[in-house]
């Protein structure tokens, strides 16, 4: 029976347009995904000698040490990229598949997430490393059998939670609250949180309690999940009671205003796209690894510029990146309204400047750090407006991945915000910026470095409209190619 | 008004589209009928731009319809649910059309007032998302906004499917209505050989690609339709 499941799922992923559209796509995937493979390898074994000889601290313990902030950073993160489990339901219902066996299936599915793939990658590394060292091989082995069965743990959490919105809020909070105490040495959570993984490790058959948790968490999640194969529960769409809103006050924008006030309930009344502004809300923290010196490689000057960018532009890359995907469910009703284009790019260009700059506000708090940090913030966001929203723009116009908006709408429904492949197609964007920055910092300052970076910023303002007249000439001759692709749905 | 000049459309060696000329005449009713795969929506996509045709051009008001986009403010079409934008509730979904055609909001809801009995108390004041409402409502929604801002050129593909018998009857009174405006042409395509001549003025018969009967409506049309499909 898993056969028909396996064969459909082949064909399924084989079809996809996204799949079928390009070749050159296909390879930069898989560039990216074999280079995250090996950095994090190469974290496994480095870790081990980086802690004992530069920290002169015991690696288990250290690493023990982090593992609560590891989890929980781990679910935040699978809220919000990894996909549900997908499998398209309704049709499968009437046939002769027992309820449960779909549901394992789906569940089955997630096994082989690269969510939980990746830990492997880091621990066993580590743990050939520890074994090398003299620890004894079944305590080791024991302890990466109960942090893999963790690992899964959070996977089904996952599942559960993401049936409630408003929960992961609180754990995303907690998680800043309990870091923040950390760092300030106020409170700090590990102290609690280190015995217990370090007693995985010490009374090795203890790691029976997560497995056991583990078989719980499987059978509370594939019981509500049975029992919502109806089309009246799990599967029925979600119909919420809905206001009309009018958005006037934005009329000020003049024509764009038609737009913007499509965009934002686009973003508000959408969960994918809602999902850029979660994004980028944790993208704002993504300078603390880089400004706290937590990571090493990442002290050298150039990479502040780098850190910055992702700070304003989280909403930016992601967003920016898909227009006009955004609106590719009904892409033929714009294609025959009397349409400007300017007008329509430039309703997403406003969003994305009044997120940057917004961001910009927020992080403030990285004033903490010194006032040089904040410069290279606001260096970074002038770089962002000007540059990176056009070519942000310039780059979406040739992606032609249609998005289902209302693919969140059911309990199985692909769930998921956000992939992976937006961030990987970000990085290209952060090289110029670096680059102009070195050749300041390296010829004669830093400061000469962020003015340059700056200037750049300040004069693609001036490119507006040519980027924008590009754009639209482009949005024209690709028309009839980019109509064809949006009318696959998946 | 609008005008089909040596039409071909070829997919991977398929002719799905083949007319040489079709002219449709302002102010007039034109019905499109044929069995599935006839090209009535390869057709109307083309009318549209939606699709580029392999050979040939169509027209619209004199204005070849891949060439510019004046024909745009004066043509509005509903194909399918590809023309909602789903997470905006109906008033949004109108207002929204509206501004993009020029019209102030109490000019549409004076339009929407019309409609009232078409709406049956299910479309206005719901609560409710475009893509949470019923595939017949739906097409409601999409019906009526074509018609906001007085367009010259109105197409609705299969506009008669998913509605309720009482919606059907109304929906033809507006269509009557709407054709006995001499500024107003209206294409529609359908299955149901009953309503389309009960409708349209004049009725081609589209078969894999090709014209093979262009009638004007009479009393004997609705028996050549049935003879035709009969074979």
């Amino acid at each position: 029976m898993f056969k028909h499941f396996i064969i459909l799922q082949w064909k399924s992923f084989w079809r996809s347009a996204s799949l079928t559209s390009g070749l050159f796509m296909k390879l930069f995937i898989g560039f990216w995904a074999i280079w995250v493979i090996v950095m994090v390898v190469s974290g496994g074994i480095g870790a081990y000698f980086f802690i004992e000889e530069n920290l002169n601290l015991d690696p288990l313990d250290t690493i023990n040490r982090f593992l609560i902030y590891w989890f929980i950073f781990n679910l935040l993160l699978r809220y919000a990229l990894q996909k549900m489990p997908v499998i398209n339901i309704k049709p499968l219902l009437l046939l002769p598949f027992k309820k449960k066996k779909i549901v394992s299936f789906a569940f089955g599915k997630t096994i082989f997430s690269f969510f939980n793939i990746i830990h492997t990658f880091f621990f066993i590394p580590f743990s050939i490393v520890l074994i090398q060292n003299e620890y004894p091989v079944l305590n080791v082995l024991l302890w990466n059998i109960g942090l893999v069965a963790l690992i899964y743990c959070n996977n089904f959490l996952n599942i559960i939670l993401n049936k409630k919105d408003n929960l992961i809020f609180i754990i995303g909070g907690v998680l800043a609250v309990f870091g923040t105490l950390q760092y300030l040495e106020y409170f700090d959570i590990t102290t609690y949180t280190t015995p217990f993984f370090t007693t995985l490790y010490q009374i090795p058959f203890l790691s029976i309690v997560p497995v056991i948790t583990l078989i719980l968490l499987w059978i509370i999640s594939f019981r509500s999940f049975t029992k919502d194969l109806y089309l009246d529960a799990g599967l029925a769409s979600k119909t919420n009671t809905v206001k009309t809103e009018n958005l006037d006050w934005l009329n000020r924008f003049g024509k764009t205003a038609t737009f913007l006030k499509n965009d934002i309930k686009l973003i508000k009344r959408n969960r994918r796209a809602r999902s850029t502004i979660i994004v980028s809300f944790l993208f704002l923290f993504y300078g603390l690894l880089f400004f706290t010196g937590a990571v090493e490689t990442y002290d050298g000057p150039i990479w502040r510029i780098f850190a910055a960018i992702f700070i304003t532009g989280g909403f930016l890359l992601g967003f920016g990146q898909f227009v006009p995907s955004w609106d590719s469910s009904y892409y033929p009703l714009m294609m025959t309204q009397n349409i400007r284009y300017k007008e329509y790019l430039s309703s997403k260009w406003w969003l994305m400047v009044i997120a940057t700059l917004v961001s910009t506000v927020l992080a403030s708090g990285y004033l903490y750090f010194g006032w040089e940090v904040y410069l290279v913030i606001v260096v970074a966001a002038i770089y962002n407006i000007g540059v990176n929203s056009h070519i942000v723009l310039w780059a979406g116009a040739y992606v032609k991945t249609p998005i289902d908006l209302a693919s969140n709408k059911y309990a199985f429904g692909d769930k998921q915000a956000f992939n992976m492949k937006t961030m990987m197609l970000a990085f290209p964007k952060m090289a110029l910026p670096m680059l102009l920055y070195a050749i300041g910092y390296y010829a004669y300052s830093p400061y000469l470095g962020y003015a340059l970076v700056a200037i750049a910023g300040i004069a693609g303002f001036a490119f507006k409209d040519a980027v924008f007249s590009k754009i639209e000439r482009i949005y024209k001759t690709e028309k009839y190619k980019t109509l064809a692709a949006y009318k696959q749905t998946k | 008004m609008i005008t089909i000049y040596n039409l071909t459309k070829i997919y991977k060696g398929n002719t799905v589209l083949n007319i040489e000329h079709l002219e449709i005449q302002k102010g007039k009713s034109f019905g499109l009928v044929g069995n599935n795969g006839a090209g009535k929506t390869t057709l109307f996509s083309t009318l549209l731009d939606l699709i580029q045709p392999t050979t040939g051009y169509v027209e619209n008001n004199g204005i070849k319809v891949n060439e510019s986009e004046e024909w745009k403010s004066i043509t509005s079409a509903f194909i399918d649910e590809t023309f909602l934008i789903g997470y905006l509730t109906s008033e949004e979904y109108f207002y929204f059309i509206g501004e993009l055609r020029g019209q102030k909001r109490p000019d549409v809801d004076a339009l929407l007032s019309k409609f009232e009995d078409f709406f049956h108390g299910e479309i206005l004041g719901q609560k409710k998302y475009l893509r949470d409402l019923s595939k017949g409502n739906q097409k409601k929604v999409g019906i009526v906004a074509t018609l906001i801002g007085n367009p010259e050129v109105i197409i609705l593909d299969e506009p008669f499917a998913n509605l309720d018998p009482t919606t059907q009857i109304r929906l033809k009174k507006i269509i009557k209505e709407l054709s006995a405006n001499p500024n107003t042409t209206i294409l529609i395509s359908s299955h149901d050989l009953i309503h389309v001549t009960e409708v349209c003025e004049r009725i081609v018969v589209l078969d894999k690609g090709v014209v093979v009967k262009d009638l004007v409506t009479s009393e004997e049309t609705l028996k050549e339709l049935e003879g035709h499909f009969n074979k």
